[in-house]
């Protein structure tokens, strides 16, 4: 794993990895010294082509904790013409040496340009590209709900899937780079899951996707469900003629009071209520049901910062160098490995 | 007539794939055609394995000259199109200034004549500025020097549906046609690729199929009511193939074109997120490719166009949203429809020089270009060997543009000669010299 | 990652079941002795093969002092993320850090591993114990010192001292570790290649 671009081509193996680790980066949250010095003297840029302070501190509090340099580059410009390029911007990053770009654009698959040029050598991290990805956000939630599902099983996390477990995504799946990247991850982690939205607010093709589409909410959740995730409306969609009105779309769509309730008379007492932030609270989900015990919204937020580790170490530390550094070191790299390796 | 080209003497060539047969090129045109024909004081070109063709016309080509010659200009544009078997190209209006006036199209036309490569024919604008509200000087550039036949606002479509009746009835006076880039604004805000399995994948705005074919339904409509001629550009979806065959057969005058790169390229490719597979139309899926080849042999679609767009590097080396549209296509056509169209079995080399010359030439209404290779014809033709093989690298083309979506891939067939008013522009398939305007007698044009 | 050797490597085998069992019996005794009885003593074994050692030094160590709960006085320390040569490893992710419940704080803690080579494991322990609590002392127990030292780093406690190229590979096989699945348990230090 050179990249961490998109969950679609994210292996069950590296999911698990990915989230195992995240588990004992979890745990040096709780020491006393949160810090690890694994990625010291290791340089990564936040590269932010678009405002999102929440993931932005999520990631350099991650890399911190890891001992690694961060640098903050908030580059806003919206047009070539404005602003510098995004290849000016990157072979910049690259002469100033930086080992892993976490790159934040408004644009879908700018990451994957990074990635496939050779304008920059550094690993890169989607940390969320207009309406595609943002993988990051999906390995969070999928490890938020792992340790749900596992503690329900009475077993532990780590090395264990979703098999089984029923998750309905609701809300603007069309425009949602977090209901993609979940889709694609949840799959390949084994639940089954649900996509509900009014059609106006699905791609078309979606009936390609690996999930069940559904245009009602309540029957979803009749249906019965393990987690519920609501999705952001953004303010644009609504004079867009998407949907009719906030009233209508919070009555059909949103996560409210009587939804809540019905969760109990359907007897789903471990049904948890996920949202990826910032939530608004009232169209999408409603205050009662963001503050339930149900909700994770802060669980959510803390294993962002484990999972965000445990993707810099992985990519930082392993061999996504190996080409380049293997002759001069493929001895010192043997004796290693002649007690760790088998 | 035309004096003074020279003579040359192809000896052996397959005419249109067919039988071989000697032609003898003298003063612009062809003197003589036949086997065995004496070499005197001719320049004898050997060409037992290849096949003559007639010169290829393009009816859709971007020069970017005037106003973007750091994309291309008239002078290189037109070195590709010989390069790539054209005689004539017809250089779209979207320039800087915008060619809606008799002088921008007699300023292009003069410097297609100084470049001496290729007849440039400028096609002009429908409306002016090509802002889809008050129609250009149509007939001012039908009477310039230029003499304009082909209108277009290619690049925007002429959405307004009365502005397009107008357009479609007043070129009537002229026997014009208007070449409408079908694109419903409203439907394709924002678009950045096919609207369908693939996008959904990408989170790229979708550009739907209907959005093209909408416009076609509505604008053979005007086309039958008006009674006038219309042109559809760069037909890309399967629906659009449908209605146009449907126009056709309830006898409506229409033409319908096709890119090379819709003919072979889908929008499988964008998953690289390279902006060289970003254009406009966008590419399709599978399906749609099939069924613009079957159109494209039935005669549902008549010609081959390039959509020729050069852009300068900065324009695609960029995110896939901030990214120009549009591919380079002048050096390539001729390879790309041999591959999806001759060794598919699905045409001839005749078939070829129908799409590729005779049909775009009538649509063009250019009398000197698309015609038979028989003795007292304009001696435009090109000699193409089909047995060659060659890897496509954008660095060696005579074009500016580097953005050739078959960049790496190895294609069949190479121009190895190109004769233009009886001048070898293109001999053993590099370039040779531009026509000699100023050597030839004032008729030469 | 783990690489699989496919063709067969010359191996001898420089200590077996029982073997290993004398030398950690010993080993056991040694570290009562140092510490004059069991009084504070922390066992941490370093992953993967050091933990199972532990564990059994912990059992002997309870054997002899039947005061001694072996169960409360084990831990893993995983030294993962405070290696100095991350980028020259396999990425794997990192194993647990599980400390008794009684911490670390002014205790006698034995770091435990199978083999002792550049030292630069330990180093990497000793950064981690500084971030985990302050213990009163720190030793170190391997099973197998096999010299090539780079850094100014002993064993208090060795179960062999085997001198070895650097061309050579020593190997540890644990039944805790190494027993392949449905396969027999195997408990044998082997050293392949070389000359």
């Amino acid at each position: 794993m050179k990249h961490l671009l998109s969950t679609q081509d994210l292996s069950r193996t590296n999911a698990i990895r990915i989230l195992d680790t995240a588990e004992e980066m979890a745990a040096v949250g709780d020491r006393e010294v949160k810090k690890l010095p694994a990625l010291r003297g290791r340089t990564v840029v936040n590269l932010f082509f678009e405002d999102s302070t929440r993931t932005r501190i999520s990631f350099e509090a991650a890399a911190k904790r890891l001992s690694a340099d961060v640098i903050n580059f908030a580059a806003k410009g919206s047009s070539v013409s404005k602003g510098e390029s995004l290849k000016d911007t990157a072979q910049t990053l690259s002469a100033m040496g930086a080992d892993a770009v976490v790159i934040r654009h408004w644009a879908s698959g700018a990451p994957h340009r990074l990635a496939a040029t050779d304008w920059i050598d550094a690993a890169v991290i989607n940390a969320g590209d207009g309406t595609h990805e943002h993988p990051t956000q999906a390995l969070l939630d999928a490890f938020t709900m792992r340790r749900h599902w596992a503690k329900l099983a009475g077993t532990e996390s780590e090395g264990a899937d979703l098999k089984g477990m029923r998750v309905a995504i609701a809300g603007d799946v069309l425009h949602s780079r977090v209901a993609r990247s979940n889709v694609w991850l949840l799959q390949t982690l084994g639940a089954d899951v649900t996509l509900v939205a009014p059609p106006t607010l699905l791609p078309i093709g979606v009936e390609k996707w690996p999930c069940e589409v559904s245009y009602n909410l309540d029957e979803t959740l009749a249906q019965g469900v393990d987690a519920v995730m609501m999705l952001r409306v953004q303010g644009e969609r609504m004079n867009a003629s998407y949907f009719p009105s906030t009233r209508e779309y919070s009555r059909r769509w949103g996560f409210d009071d009587n939804r809540l309730k019905a969760l109990d008379r359907f007897g789903l007492k471990d049904t948890i209520i996920m949202h990826p932030g910032p939530m608004n609270r009232g169209l999408e989900i409603s205050a009662a049901a963001a503050d339930s015990p149900r909700s994770t919204v802060l669980a959510q937020v803390r294993n962002g910062v484990s999972v965000r580790m445990a993707a810099l170490y992985l990519l930082l530390s392993g061999d996504t160098r190996e080409a380049a550094a293997a002759p001069v070191l493929a001895s010192a790299g043997a004796a290693h490995s002649t007690k760790e390796s088998n | 007539m035309p004096g003074n080209t020279g003579t040359y003497l192809i000896r052996g060539a397959s005419i249109l794939g067919g039988a071989p047969a000697d032609l003898l090129i003298r003063d612009g045109v062809i003197a003589e055609t036949g086997t065995g024909l004496s070499a005197d004081g001719a320049t004898v070109i050997d060409a037992a394995a290849l096949v003559a063709l007639p010169g290829m016309v393009d009816v859709h080509t971007h020069l970017r000259e005037p106003g973007r010659e750091d994309a291309e200009t008239v002078e290189t544009g037109t070195r590709a199109a010989a390069l790539g078997g054209y005689t004539a190209v017809h250089a779209m209006a979207n320039s800087t200034p915008v060619a809606d006036t008799a002088g921008v199209v007699e300023q292009v036309y003069s410097l297609g004549r100084a470049a001496g490569w290729v007849d440039v024919r400028p096609v002009g604008a429908v409306t002016v500025g090509l802002a889809g509200e008050q129609l250009a000087e149509l007939g001012a550039m039908a009477d310039s020097r230029a003499r304009v036949r082909m209108f277009s606002d290619d690049g925007i479509c002429v959405h307004d549906p009365v502005l397009m009746r107008r357009a479609l009835e007043y070129v009537k006076a002229f026997d014009g046609v208007v070449a409408q880039h079908a694109q419903e604004p409203r439907l394709t805000a924002g678009a950045q690729m096919n609207e369908g399995e693939v996008s959904a994948v990408l989170g790229l705005t979708g550009w739907p199929a209907v959005a093209e074919e909408s416009i076609i339904a509505r604008d053979v409509l005007l086309a039958q009511h008006v009674g006038s001629r219309l042109h559809v550009c760069h037909v890309s979806t399967a629906g659009s193939v449908e209605i146009i065959r449907w126009a056709k057969q309830r006898g409506i005058n229409v033409t319908a074109e096709v890119t090379p790169h819709h003919l072979l390229l889908t929008d499988d490719l964008v998953r690289s997120y390279d902006p060289v597979f970003k254009v406009n139309p966008p590419l399709r899926t599978d399906a749609d490719v099939q069924a613009l080849r079957a159109g494209l042999a039935d005669g549902t679609i008549d010609v081959v166009g390039t959509d020729h767009a050069p852009h300068p590097s900065e324009h695609k080396e960029c995110e896939w949203a901030q990214a120009a549209m549009g591919m380079t296509g002048l050096e390539t056509a001729l390879s790309v429809v041999q591959h999806t169209m001759i060794e598919t079995g699905m045409m001839t080399w005749a078939d070829f020089a129908r799409v590729t010359s005779t049909a775009a030439a009538r649509i063009g209404r250019l009398e000197d270009q698309g015609r038979p290779l028989e003795a007292g014809e304009p001696a435009n033709v090109i000699l193409v060997d089909p047995a060659a093989r060659w890897t496509v690298d954008p660095y060696r083309m005579a074009t500016m543009g580097r953005n050739s979506p078959f960049k790496g891939r190895e294609l069949p067939g190479k121009v190895v000669a190109t004769f233009f008013k009886g001048h070898p522009t293109v001999l053993d398939g590099g370039l040779n010299t531009p026509f000699p305007y100023a050597a030839a007698p004032a008729g030469a044009a | 990652m783990t690489f699989v050797t496919s063709a067969p490597v010359p191996a001898r085998t420089v200590l077996n079941q029982a073997d290993i069992d004398r030398a950690l019996t010993r080993i056991a005794h040694e570290i009562l002795e140092a510490n004059k009885g069991s009084q504070d003593l922390v066992l941490l074994g370093i992953p993967r093969r050091g933990y199972p050692l532990a564990v059994r030094l912990a059992e002997k160590i309870a054997a002899a002092d039947s005061t001694v709960d072996a169960a409360a006085i084990v831990g893993q320390l995983d030294v993962t993320m405070f290696r100095d040569d991350l980028s020259r490893q396999g990425t794997r992710p990192p194993y647990p850090t599980r400390l008794p419940r009684t911490g670390i704080d002014n205790k006698v803690v034995v770091l435990i591993d199978d083999v002792l080579y550049s030292g630069r494991t330990i180093r990497a322990a000793l950064d981690a114990l500084v971030d985990l609590g302050r213990p009163r002392i720190v030793r170190l127990a391997v099973l197998i010192d096999r010299g090539h030292r780079e850094l100014p780093i002993r064993a208090d406690h060795v179960g062999k001292n085997l001198p070895t190229s650097s061309a050579e590979k020593v190997r540890v096989r644990l039944e805790e570790t190494d027993t392949p699945p449905g396969g027999t348990p195997v408990n044998e230090v082997v050293i392949e290649g070389g000359l």
